[in-house]
């Protein structure tokens, strides 16, 4: 059948915005890989495993924001998680229905602060909490692990993790209430007519149902903890160390990228910054990739 | 024979749609008794209120009393959870938990009641689905996905599943509605064998699986009891007009 005009503009409109989003995309990765050039020819792939990050020398090494980087997401995953699967089976098992919509509409709320005020809110009134009350009990209490050693500072990979985590809890808890939401009525009910208790249906029926799904939601909070720097930035104490203490200040990929821009006066300071940036690219584009998939597969298992 | 269940004015809602309206039956022991009456007329509702499913729903409402042994389960002192365990429930779509094996879905009540030890679970198994007449079939693929087994095989399980927890009663929503004919029968013969331990309330639209498989029929219409009586007598001799209209197919 043959279109009409209208339809046939619409259509072509359309498919050259598409095509846009898929050249910006290209493009990035060609203009990363063009400024890290320089870069790459003088460190090669020593540039991934060495720790040295001295601008006067102009020698340069990823790792430890590779460290900083992936270990303050891990963190903050590991304290997002479990706040994130409550409130998301609060939310799509628990909560009276009336009270559901403030409470999804608070959780969103959370993801449209600007990391900004996260960053000013965890520099002046969480990291001197973390100074003064948190950093202190762990080290008297668990400071035998090298986790808990040294000199409480208050900023440092701990505040760095705690941050990222608030940050990432509204992403995981909407993804998550809305795979719980996924889970068929009809098996939650052959739960409850066996007998079971709510949380005896939350726990073997609502959860086995949601894993993968729930994998993806993870990944998807792991790639925006990657990627976050403002917020970051204020309160990870930017030092480019690798320490076993969660005390210890650190450095991540997206913090030394906005810190260090204006001051990279060199062609080889500049690139291997620009390759740090094409790394921090790669990661989250692997995890992204993942999560996609786990999301995919989790649909067409259905 | 003893009385299992005394329901006396049973009404129920969605919000304020009411569903069922002053439902006064009693349900002898291990009989069958069949809930017949056209769509929508609230059978499905009345025996989701026997054990207490009908509240799971948002908005769901209940008022008067249903005894069982002579305690009302509607009673503030009563824990649903518990009465399920007595009174367990069939559904009308076979919905075995997907995520489980068809081992772990008739084991899946047998824990919840305490029992640990291994040897009694897969005994109350095995014993299980050769009552449900699924024994000879899945005995060499037990720990295969319950979602392998065709939709005939997966209503087998799910009663073997309810059974496995010996509940006194055992409550069907149109347990055969959605398969083909060889497994209703199937499903009727095993309501059968199995009458002589549980007492049975089954909800069918199918007016000959109540006739062949009960001994007593409530016929509903619009929310409402219309007649309850022994089967025999409804089919052979209703006493209200509107029955006799419905099973003789003159409307619904």
């Amino acid at each position: 059948m043959k279109l009409v005009t209208g339809d046939r503009a619409i259509r072509f409109i359309a498919t050259i915005f598409a095509s846009v989003i898929l050249a910006l995309i290209v493009l990035i990765v060609y203009e990363l890989l063009k400024g890290s050039v320089p870069s790459i020819h003088k460190f090669g792939l020593k540039f991934l495993v060495t720790s040295t990050w001295d601008p006067v020398s102009e020698h340069f090494g990823a790792l430890p924001f590779v460290f900083g980087t992936i270990v303050s997401s891990v963190i903050a995953l590991v304290i997002a998680l479990p706040v994130s699967i409550g409130i998301a089976v609060f939310l799509s098992e628990l909560a009276p229905r009336p009270v559901r919509p403030a409470v999804s509409l608070m959780v969103e709320l959370l993801a449209a602060i600007p990391s900004i005020i996260y960053g000013l809110w965890g520099l002046f009134v969480m990291v001197p909490f973390l100074q003064m009350y948190v950093e202190p009990a762990l080290g008297r209490y668990f400071g035998f692990l090298p986790l808990f050693s040294g000199a409480p500072i208050g900023v440092g990979m701990l505040a760095g993790g705690i941050i990222l985590s608030i940050m990432i809890i509204p992403t995981i808890a909407a993804v998550s209430r809305d795979i719980f939401n996924t889970v068929p009525m009809l098996y939650k009910e052959a739960g409850f007519a066996l007998g079971m208790t709510r949380w005896e249906v939350i726990e073997k029926i609502v959860f086995p149902h949601a894993r993968s799904g729930l994998i993806g939601a993870v990944m998807l909070g792991f790639g925006r903890a990657l990627g976050e720097t403002m917020a970051v930035t204020m309160v990870i104490g930017n030092a480019p160390t690798i320490a076993a203490s969660l005390f210890a200040p650190s450095y991540t990929i997206a913090s030394v990228l906005a810190n260090e821009f204006t001051e990279a006066t060199t062609k080889l300071y500049l690139s291997s910054l620009i390759e740090l940036a094409l790394i921090l690219f790669v990661i989250s584009m692997l995890f992204n990739a993942v999560a996609r998939l786990l999301v995919i597969r989790e649909r067409t298992a259905k | 024979m003893a009385k299992k269940l005394v329901i006396e004015h049973l009404n129920a809602w969605f919000g304020a749609v009411q569903a069922i309206r002053d439902i006064t039956i009693d349900i002898e022991e291990n009989g069958v008794t069949a809930v017949i009456g056209p769509s929508g007329c609230g059978k499905t509702t009345f025996v989701r209120c026997l054990n207490r499913i009908h509240e799971v729903v948002d908005n769901a409402m209940v008022s008067g009393r249903v005894m069982l042994d002579g305690v009302d389960i509607y009673s503030k002192t009563s824990d649903p959870v518990l009465v399920r365990r007595r009174i367990g429930m069939v559904f009308q779509k076979p919905n075995p938990f997907p995520t489980m094996s068809i081992f772990e879905n008739v084991a899946a009540g047998v824990k919840l009641n305490g029992v640990r030890r291994k040897d009694r679970i897969a005994d109350t198994v095995e014993r299980s689905l050769k009552s449900a007449a699924l024994w000879e079939e899945v005995k060499d693929k037990l720990h295969k996905p319950a979602t392998t087994l065709s939709g005939g095989q997966q209503q087998r399980l799910c009663i073997a599943r309810t059974i496995a927890i010996e509940p006194e009663v055992v409550l069907m929503d149109e347990p055969a509605s959605a398969l083909d004919p060889i497994s209703t029968a199937r499903i009727e013969e095993l309501i059968q064998q199995i009458k002589e331990r549980y007492t049975i309330v089954i909800v069918t639209h199918n007016m000959q699986q109540a006739a062949r498989v009960s001994d007593y029929t409530g016929f509903f219409l619009l929310g409402e009891l219309i007649e309850f009586d022994r089967t025999s007598d409804i089919f052979t001799n209703p006493r209200d007009k509107r029955t006799e209209d419905y099973i003789t197919g003159r409307f619904g």
